[in-house]
């Protein structure tokens, strides 16, 4: 593989680490260096710190068990770190052995590290020394060894009873933050352990917060989360590449098509699979319509929290109309399944434009019958401006991505910052807001609701015609007459995509798009044959929540709702 | 005036009438509730049980009677149980003093207005001890929430309600409206004073019954459902039967005392009360619907830094007025 | 005799009974199968780590402190609000001056933080 195609210059760092650096290899399509365990933390410093690099986000943390890959060192620790505004992207790797597996924990140089490696080490057992509050995150506390380890079978299973308390984390975060307590000088009286979720109003899905009250105000937030989880990447490595596509669906419920996408951009960018311009329009345009469906749901939700429904009637009565259209196309109203590897399950239906068409007509007058009730509503404002804010170095730091990050005030989409499927050609705008506050969040969600109209429109308009997958052996079974039973390569493909389906070569790729909630990333392993060997996920919001305590700690009760709601968080892609 | 001659029997089939008046009303207001909201949110709202759901209030009291009652181990189970009996008592003995039209009062004792304010304050009590009896902390929060607001809300409400018995010079409601014969109606005249001391009597009757934008008692979203989230069937009906009895008797309230009760333009009559009445709970339904709710700071800032200054201020102009007319 | 007040008499026995009819009818249509999970406090779906029953903020009582203020203030402004006619401007001044006394705690107690409520 070419090692020098990113044209990104490491001689600094391996003047710094000397030959703790072993390889500079490609992680496509960024690069990636290897390193020793010894040299990891100075390098992870390093390209944070150096201003050539600047890599301030940590946009995902993982590991790979090499298992069946290589003999030696079994685990790969995988960092995508990442620079936003230049869009830069490095990865860092180390191999560590399975008896020994442990690396220095990152939680100091970025805050998305301390969920990242939770994550890591209840997936594989990989320990992080140094870090704060390590424990399991997405598998329940009475769960038993780690699941996404080769050799652990998917069938396995525990029955694990016990909710947890959390008061042993309330307790490390008590000491972490001992001044949050103190905040007046008079006595507090006593404070109130209250849990908020998991089965709770406002707990959008199945989230849990335990929560530290000093009256109406919350010292500390313990958030739990994992009770949706259901082991999407595990059922991904025991599933043929197509087969996955339906497991994405579950993951941003509210936007399946554009789980669908990305998950399939990263699989053909694996293949090497470019897919015709007609293909690319049709999932512009269905994506679109998600991110519309997506911020309509998640603004309408909001306010629900902050006491209006009537609104979420008109915001939902507008998905409803959406989801119409998308069925025509798909089958299906909410899990759509509508991609295929190289294209598309089927082409769309043909009165799709006019409907669209008539939708998109109507998606003004739902939106400002809305703004009209909210928008410059005294209460609305008062509960709304200044209300969980956030600077935009932590959120960086917390890996926030999408709406919420733009709402810090920084002008970034994957759309226009670096474009696929022709999202170069389509005119729209990129909302920002002012203070990240929870007004700038449903600010911004409604004003992309238009944009994406915006783009729809564009995209009908310039409807390209011709095939709707690729002209690729993976892309479809071949045509029976004319090629199946007329040739022996028509044969012998038919044979070899039904028998063996889709066997991408060895190699991995790190796939992003824009989803509503911000970049959505698939990191997918490929050992040549026809299942993902790895695939992970990097879901937005799990980051996003997970800067959630830092947020709410110090606000009243019923703004840590408001708030919960502005950050759109999706069980099922946050607990996968 | 008495019926039957005897003031006894009087007051037994008075109080009879008020009650079965009152549950029908308590009925058809959550029907009435959730028709107009449905309509306003682009939806049929009931439309199965009898004609556009008319059975539905029957139907779901039914329903309710049939559900399990259930106590939590750790509550204070009489307590628990006793609460919402005393939510209920004090609305439907409100009622009783409610002139709906002339002769049409179960009863208009001289303090009339006293004893209506009175038993409305009284509802805090029973739902102070709802939520701590349920030994659940949204319940308690609720219960907090709800205690602070109605006295706050308190004061602001009776310096409201000062206006018209300093304009009419009686507690008598039916003297206050007698007193705003001929159009005078107080919402209109004294120009200045009558009418902000209508505003501030409805958005302080709203906080007393805990509706939006003053809901947050029970705000579903954060306290899932305040202090009723222990409560369950008929004992959960009970406390929201008499939420929907308040904000009836706050809407009649407003009507009598601001917009001259019963007479209007035309003939006089309980049509005229009825539709005022109608107007105020439809616009308190309305509001609920469209607004969002406060948080409960802001709730209590606005009480005391700019509704308790304005009723004074209110107080004292009508005061001055009287003098000087 | 005044008879104005005997069908409150009336309503307030009636009253009682219309609830308590309520929750004897529920007690004997509604179906009886308690459990352990059931009668267990809701707070949200997990066993309530600690007990509801406990001590509140202090900021709490400053609230009730204040209506106990306002309140007894509200009750001397009542009996003056019918009679004030026959007392005259004296008996509104008598009043304003109180009024006025009354302000001055509130815009003491505003300044002072006491109306800060969370």
């Amino acid at each position: 593989m070419v090692t020098t195609s990113t044209g990104i210059d490491f001689s600094k760092l391996r003047q710094r680490i000397g030959d703790g650096l072993l390889e500079e290899t490609v992680l496509l399509p960024m690069p990636c260096v290897r390193v020793k365990r010894a040299a990891l933390a100075e390098t992870l410093q390093f390209l944070r710190d150096d201003p050539e690099f600047r890599l301030h986000q940590l946009s995902e943390l993982t590991v790979v068990d090499m298992l069946y890959l290589r003999e030696d060192d079994r685990f790969d620790v995988v960092y995508l770190l990442r620079n936003i505004p230049n869009e830069l992207r490095v990865a860092v790797k180390c191999a560590i052995p399975e008896e020994d597996a442990w690396v220095p924990t990152a939680v100091g140089l970025w805050a998305a590290a301390d969920w990242g490696e939770r994550e890591a080490f209840d997936q594989y057992g990989v320990r992080f020394e140094g870090h704060p509050n390590l424990k399991r995150i997405l598998n329940h506390h009475e769960f038993v060894g780690h699941p996404l380890r080769k050799d652990y079978d998917i069938y396995r299973g525990h029955w694990c009873s016990e909710a947890e308390t959390l008061l042993d984390e309330l307790e490390l975060r008590r000491r972490r933050f001992p001044e949050r307590r103190n905040r007046t000088d008079e006595d507090p009286g006593e404070t109130m352990i209250l849990n908020i979720g998991p089965s709770h109003p406002a707990s959008h899905g199945t989230l849990r917060n335990l929560v530290e009250l000093d009256g109406e105000r919350i010292l500390y937030s313990i958030p739990e989360i994992g009770y949706l989880h259901r082991g999407f990447e595990k059922s991904a490595e025991t599933h043929e590449y197509n087969q996955v596509v339906p497991y994405t669906d579950r993951l941003n419920y509210l936007s399946a098509i554009s789980n669908n996408v990305g998950y399939i951009k990263a699989v053909e960018e694996l293949c090497g699979i470019e897919v015709p311009p007609r293909c690319q329009a049709i999932r512009v345009i269905l994506c679109e319509l998600s991110r519309i469906m997506d911020h309509l749901v998640c603004n309408g939700a909001n306010i629900v929290d902050l006491g209006a429904l009537t609104n979420f009637w008109y915001l939902f009565n507008l998905r409803e109309k959406i989801y119409n259209v998308i069925e025509g196309v798909t089958g299906a109203r909410l899990t759509n399944s509508y991609t295929r590897v190289g294209g598309l399950w089927n082409d769309i239906n043909d009165d799709f434009v006019e409907q669209t068409r008539a939708v998109l007509a109507e998606i003004p007058q739902h939106v400002d019958d809305t703004l009209k009730l909210v928008a410059r509503n005294r209460i609305f404002l008062d509960r709304t401006v200044g209300v969980g804010k956030i600077s935009l170095d932590d959120a960086i730091s917390y890996g926030w991505v999408g709406p919420c990050l733009r709402g810090c005030g920084l002008d970034h989409d994957l759309r226009k910052s670096d474009p696929y499927y022709g999202y170069e050609q389509y005119d729209f705008e990129v909302p920002v807001g002012h203070q990240g506050d929870s007004y700038d969040r449903i600010m911004i969600r409604f004003e992309e609701i238009k944009q994406s109209a915006r783009i729809v429109e564009q995209a009908l308009d310039n409807l390209p015609d011709g095939p709707f997958r690729a002209d690729h052996p993976m892309a479809y079974l071949p045509d029976k007459q004319s090629k199946t039973y007329a040739n022996i390569e028509g044969l012998v493909n038919h044979f070899k995509i039904v028998m063996h389906g889709i066997t991408p070569p060895q190699g991995e790729v790190y796939s992003w798009t824009e989803a509503p909630n911000g970049e959505l990333g698939f990191y997918i392993v490929s050992d040549g044959g026809m299942k993902p060997y790895k695939c992970k996920v990097r879901p937005p919001c799990f980051y996003i929540y997970s800067a959630f305590p830092h947020i709410v700690e110090g606000e009243m009760i019923a703004d840590a709702v408001a708030i919960l709601g502005s950050l759109n968080i999706v069980a099922g892609e946050l607990d996968r | 005036m008495t019926l039957f001659g005897n003031p006894w029997l009087h007051g037994f089939i008075m109080g009879v009438i008020v009650l079965s008046g009152a549950m029908g009303v308590a009925a058809y207001a959550v029907w009435f509730e959730r028709k107009f909201a449905a309509r306003m949110q682009n939806r049929p709202g009931p439309t199965e049980v009898g004609y556009a759901g008319l059975l539905q209030p029957i139907a779901d009291l039914l329903k309710l009677m049939q559900k399990e009652h259930l106590v939590p181990f750790s509550a204070d189970r009489p307590l628990f149980n006793l609460a919402p009996v005393l939510v209920v008592i004090a609305p439907l003995a409100t009622l009783a003093v409610i002139p709906f039209g002339p002769g049409w009062v179960g009863s208009d004792p001289s303090i009339g207005l006293l004893f209506a304010l009175a038993l409305s304050s009284l509802m805090v009590i029973p739902i102070w001890m709802a939520g701590w009896a349920s030994n659940n902390k949204y319940a308690l929060l609720g219960a907090m929430r709800a205690a602070a607001q109605a006295i706050s809300y308190e004061i602001p409400l009776l310096l409201a309600a000062l206006v018209p018995i300093i304009l009419s010079g009686s507690f008598r409601i039916g003297d206050i409206v007698a007193a705003q014969e001929g159009g005078q109606w107080f919402a209109l005249w004294p120009p200045g004073p009558g009418f902000l001391a209508f505003v501030l009597f409805f958005l302080t009757s709203l906080a007393e019954s805990n509706r939006i934008p003053f809901d947050i008692p029970e705000a579903e979203s954060e306290l899932v459902a305040g202090v009723t989230t222990e409560y369950s069937g008929m004992i959960f009906g009970l406390i929201y039967l008499a939420e929907y009895l308040h904000t009836f008797i706050a809407s009649a309230l407003a009507a009598l005392l601001f917009l001259g009760g019963w007479q209007g333009p035309g003939p006089d009559g309980i049509h005229w009360m009825m539709l005022k009445t109608v107007l105020i709970f439809a616009t308190i339904f309305w509001i609920r619907w469209s607004w969002l709710r406060y948080r409960a700071d802001q709730l209590m800032s606005i009480c005391w830094k700019i509704f308790l200054p304005l009723g004074l201020v209110l107080v004292m102009a009508s005061a001055i007025w009287v003098h000087l007319r | 005799m005044d008879w104005s007040y005997t069908p409150l008499l009336f309503v307030l026995p009636l009253a009682l009974m219309i609830p308590i009819v309520m929750l004897v009818l529920t007690n004997v249509l509604g179906p009886k199968n308690p459990s352990a999970a059931k009668s267990v406090p809701y707070e949200s779906g997990i066993a309530p780590p600690t007990s509801a029953e406990q001590r509140f903020p202090v900021r709490f009582y400053l609230v009730a402190v204040s209506f106990l203020l306002f309140d007894v203030e509200a009750v001397f402004l009542f009996p003056w609000a019918v009679r004030f006619k026959e007392l005259g401007w004296f008996g509104f001044g008598v009043m304003s001056i109180f009024l006025a006394i009354l302000v001055l705690g509130l815009v003491y107690e505003w300044r002072k933080g006491g109306l800060e409520w969370d």
